[in-house]
């Protein structure tokens, strides 16, 4: 394993050398020492390495990953894993506001809670959370799946477009155009998995979804006069 | 953007270190704010006295014999301790009033920071570890104290602008964010009798506690009713004589995380400014709720 100690080295170094790693690298597991809540430890990774950050990070850790597994073993800041590309990133403490923002792909975990507007406009990521989430989370989701172990927080799923919600607990309220849907078996499938790959064993009968009522973003001739 | 850092100490043994601990967290919020920076320090308890906290462009002129000059005026005995361009004007409690209103009549260039029994306030406009320095913070002890570093996004950066406000004896408040209704809520409050040093929106939200305070509500319940009353972004955090108190607004996108162990309660806008704090491996660490009051009392 090769470390790099951030009481010693900057962050640009840091970050340097880990995106330097490719596909044909031989250095594939990594970790960070003392990063003590710096902004934007490990972004823009771009080769199937693992790295673990041993502490707490500030801002948009790991953001912009692809195929690189990031694991923070303390709590992330606002923007874990903004714009995922591929890859994951597992949290084993809490994450702050806007956690997997925007998000193309890839797998995030949050072991703990997450805060306010979790995967807010995610466009193909996985988000699992074991705790709760914060109000305004997957506001204009596109696409992907959040799952949520615990509870949401309110105006969950405002304005979505078809991304899957996932709740076992209890949903404070439901934003814009957001509704609870049928659970079929190709979601019982897709929820499964995601609960395995996350590391629990919860079980996906225990989930309700939620997804989009479709009245909001498609465009209606009856309402034509209001645009 | 604005930076907060505040702690709250339940260990007495910690309190000799109270300035030093602030200043580290402070210095470490320089890029959220790095026009002006304060610290309010709540000291030592001496019952017995008060404690006015002044403040000088002029301090050679000003503060020359101030305490010759109010012992001429006034009659009245005080200590006055010069620190940079502020000055700790110490008198018997029953006096403050005279020696405010004496400053305010014959040296009106010098401004009142904060007025109270133990708070002290130091403030000004440049780089956090600059100021920090200027007062030498980091060796003042005490009980519990809040930091700013002030990134303006509402009014001019002054010495007046920069935060902690101070609106009511032994309290202050700072503030990461802008209110919308700050004007509205000035008139309404003058009309109640609390007078204004500023146009800063966050004044408002001080004295609007204050006038809470004054009207019988404890600190949480003040700062649950500011939920109702106060629109616009805020994080504020707010110091009484025995009190600390936090509180987001329901939107809560400034951002905010506290840590509490047997041995204090802190506050920080980044995780970053705490991560120097004794214990805080194993410290309970969590972002506050938006909308939630939560407060501790000695």
């Amino acid at each position: 394993m090769q470390t790099l100690d951030m009481s010693e080295l900057d962050l640009r170094t840091v970050n340097a050398t880990l995106q330097q790693q490719k596909a044909d690298t031989n250095q594939t597991v990594w970790e960070i020492v003392n990063p003590k809540g710096s902004h934007a430890i490990a972004v823009g990774l771009d080769g199937p390495i693992e790295v673990a950050v041993r502490g707490s990070t500030g801002y948009y850790c790991a953001g912009m990953n692809k195929e690189a597994t990031v694991h923070i073993t303390g709590s992330a800041g606002p923007g874990v894993a903004e714009n995922m590309m591929s890859g994951a990133v597992i949290v084993e403490g809490d994450a702050s506001q806007y956690a997997g923002a925007t998000g193309h792909g890839g797998l995030l975990v949050i072991k703990g809670n997450a805060s306010s507007r979790c995967g807010i406009s995610m466009k193909g990521i996985d988000i699992v959370v074991h705790g709760n989430i914060g109000h305004m989370s997957a506001f204009m989701a596109q696409s992907g799946n959040l799952v949520v172990l615990g509870d949401a927080g309110e105006a969950l799923g405002d304005s979505l477009y078809e991304a899957r919600l996932f709740i076992r607990g209890t949903v404070k309220s439901l934003g814009a155009d957001c509704v609870e849907k049928e659970m079929r078996a190709e979601h019982l499938e897709i929820l499964g998995d995601l609960l395995e790959r996350s590391g629990t064993d919860a079980k996906p009968e225990d989930f309700k979804r939620y997804g989009s009522a479709r009245q909001l973003y498609n465009f209606n001739v009856d309402n034509a006069s209001a645009y | 953007m604005c930076g907060i850092v505040g702690l709250f100490l339940k260990d007495t043994k910690l309190q000799p270190q109270l300035g030093a601990m602030l200043t580290d967290m402070l210095v470490t919020m320089t890029d959220r704010g790095p026009d002006s920076a304060g610290i309010a320090i709540y000291g030592d308890g001496r019952d017995a006295g008060s404690k006015l906290t002044v403040q000088s462009h002029d301090p050679a002129a000003d503060f020359a014999d101030l305490d010759v000059f109010l012992k001429d005026l006034t009659g009245l005995s005080v200590s006055v301790t010069v620190k940079n361009t502020h000055a700790v004007v110490e008198s018997s409690a029953q006096d403050l009033e005279v020696i405010r209103t004496a400053l305010a009549e014959h040296r009106p260039s010098i401004r009142v920071m904060s007025a109270g029994n133990i708070i002290e306030i130091y403030k000004e406009v440049g780089l956090p570890k600059d100021v920090a320095q200027r007062f030498d913070v980091a060796s003042m002890s005490g009980s519990h104290g809040i930091g700013h570093t002030r990134m303006a996004t509402e009014s001019a950066i002054t010495t007046m602008g920069a935060h902690p406000f101070s609106t009511g004896s032994d309290q202050c408040l700072v503030h990461n964010g802008s209110l919308s209704n700050h004007n509205s809520l000035r008139r309404s409050l003058k009309r109640e009798g609390m007078s204004f040093e500023t146009e800063n929106d966050s004044e408002v939200a001080a004295a609007y506690l204050t006038d809470r305070m004054n009207k019988g509500s404890n600190l949480g319940e003040a700062l649950e009713s500011s939920l109702d009353d106060l629109d616009g972004f805020f994080t504020f955090v707010v110091g009484t004589k025995d009190g600390f108190g936090v509180v987001r607004d329901p939107i809560a996108c400034k951002p905010a995380v506290m840590a509490e162990t047997d041995q204090y309660v802190a506050f920080g806008s980044e995780y970053r400014a705490l991560v120097n704090l004794p214990g805080i491996e194993d410290a309970r660490v969590w972002e506050p709720e938006p909308a939630t009051v939560y407060f501790w009392e000695h």
